[in-house]
């Protein structure tokens, strides 16, 4: 076992800036945009980095699929902890289409070429919202999977995991090689400060493209229209009780 | 100013000024009152006080990564998990 772990990290609008949709309603506005790592990804590194700590893994690897710009991302990932980086350069319409299936391809390459034990990625980014991309990719090594990880152990070759899922906390055991799936609650991450941004940048980035993987990012998928939610509509007042059932009944609602 | 203090106090304004760039109220807010923090102690000579003010600093950088990390962990729970009965 190589002790490897490949952590996937994604470039997302920060979760604090307000979205607007582009008035062509192709999608959302993300130039000059604040631009940060996805939460849930954070706390994938944090994991990878808490392992490698406890001396349980021996090497942490950051991957980031998209433009030049991810590689701020990786830089992030290495200020928390992570030995090395991968950046996956797909720009252009490329990076427009590419999803959880790509990605996942990408990611299941990439497991293979560096011989990794464990890929840990956060259970989705808050701009798609696919929770899909752990998954995919699990099953395109079919390696078991832990995703809504809240807690994480290994144990010989095998990892112990609490998954939170709806009707409370389900405990699973897998075997190793797996992919790991990171929730809210499975850690805090560490903030990159600046003298840990500065330590990162000796570490090296290598920049692949998804071709050299053997990879096509064509998308099976198109995307018509992207509009706001509708506007919430503002509110009526009624005198009585009566007047009340009879808008409810007026507006279909009883 | 002693010379390791003096390289201590620039670190930690670098340090605080790095982070003050996500604060909810405005980089620019932040920096201006980070600044006039860091002047009204500016004639500070004695190393045993500079160094408290160190260590305030350092203790408002952690207080300043806890504010962040719960900011983000509120609006994430808020935004992907029910809310508790």
């Amino acid at each position: 076992m190589s002790g490897r772990v490949l952590v996937g990290v994604k470039r997302v609008i920060d979760y604090a800036v307000k979205i607007r949709v582009k008035p062509d309603n192709t999608g959302v506005v993300t130039d000059g945009v604040k631009h940060s790592m996805n939460p849930f990804c954070e706390i994938a590194v944090e994991e990878a980095v808490k392992l490698k700590e406890k001396k349980l893994i021996k090497e942490v690897v950051a991957v980031s699929c998209g433009p030049q710009q991810s590689q701020e991302t990786i830089r992030t990932a290495l200020a928390m902890g992570a030995d090395r980086g991968i950046h996956v350069d797909v720009s252009g319409k490329d990076y427009e289409n590419l999803g959880p299936l790509q990605v996942s391809k990408i990611l299941a390459a990439l497991a293979k070429q560096e011989d990794a034990q464990l890929i840990l990625l956060g259970k989705q980014a808050i701009d798609d919202d696919c929770n899909q991309t752990g998954q995919m990719t699990a099953a395109l090594l079919d390696w078991p999977q832990g995703t809504f990880a809240s807690e994480v152990s290994l144990e010989g070759d095998k990892i112990n995991l609490v998954r939170e899922i709806d009707g409370g906390l389900e405990h699973i055991k897998i075997n190793t090689p797996a992919v790991i799936t990171a929730d809210l609650r499975l850690n805090t991450p560490r903030y990159a400060t600046l003298p840990n941004i500065m330590k990162a940048k000796k570490k090296k980035i290598a920049t692949v493209k998804p071709a050299d993987l053997g990879v096509d990012v064509t998308s099976r998928l198109e995307v018509l229209k992207v509009e706001e939610p509708p506007q919430r509509q503002a509110g009526m007042k009624v005198e009585t009780v009566e007047d009340l059932v009879v808008k409810l009944k007026e507006a279909g609602r009883v | 100013m002693a010379n390791p203090l003096k390289t201590e106090v620039i670190r930690l304004y670098k340090n605080l000024l790095y982070l003050g760039r996500e604060y909810p109220q405005g980089a620019a807010y932040f920096k201006q009152r980070l600044k006039s923090a860091f002047m009204k102690n500016k004639d500070v000579t004695d190393p045993e006080k500079i160094k408290q003010l160190v260590a305030r600093g350092d203790h408002v950088i952690k207080e300043l990564e806890a504010l962040y990390f719960l900011r983000k962990y509120r609006a994430m729970k808020k935004r992907y998990y029910e809310p508790e009965k």
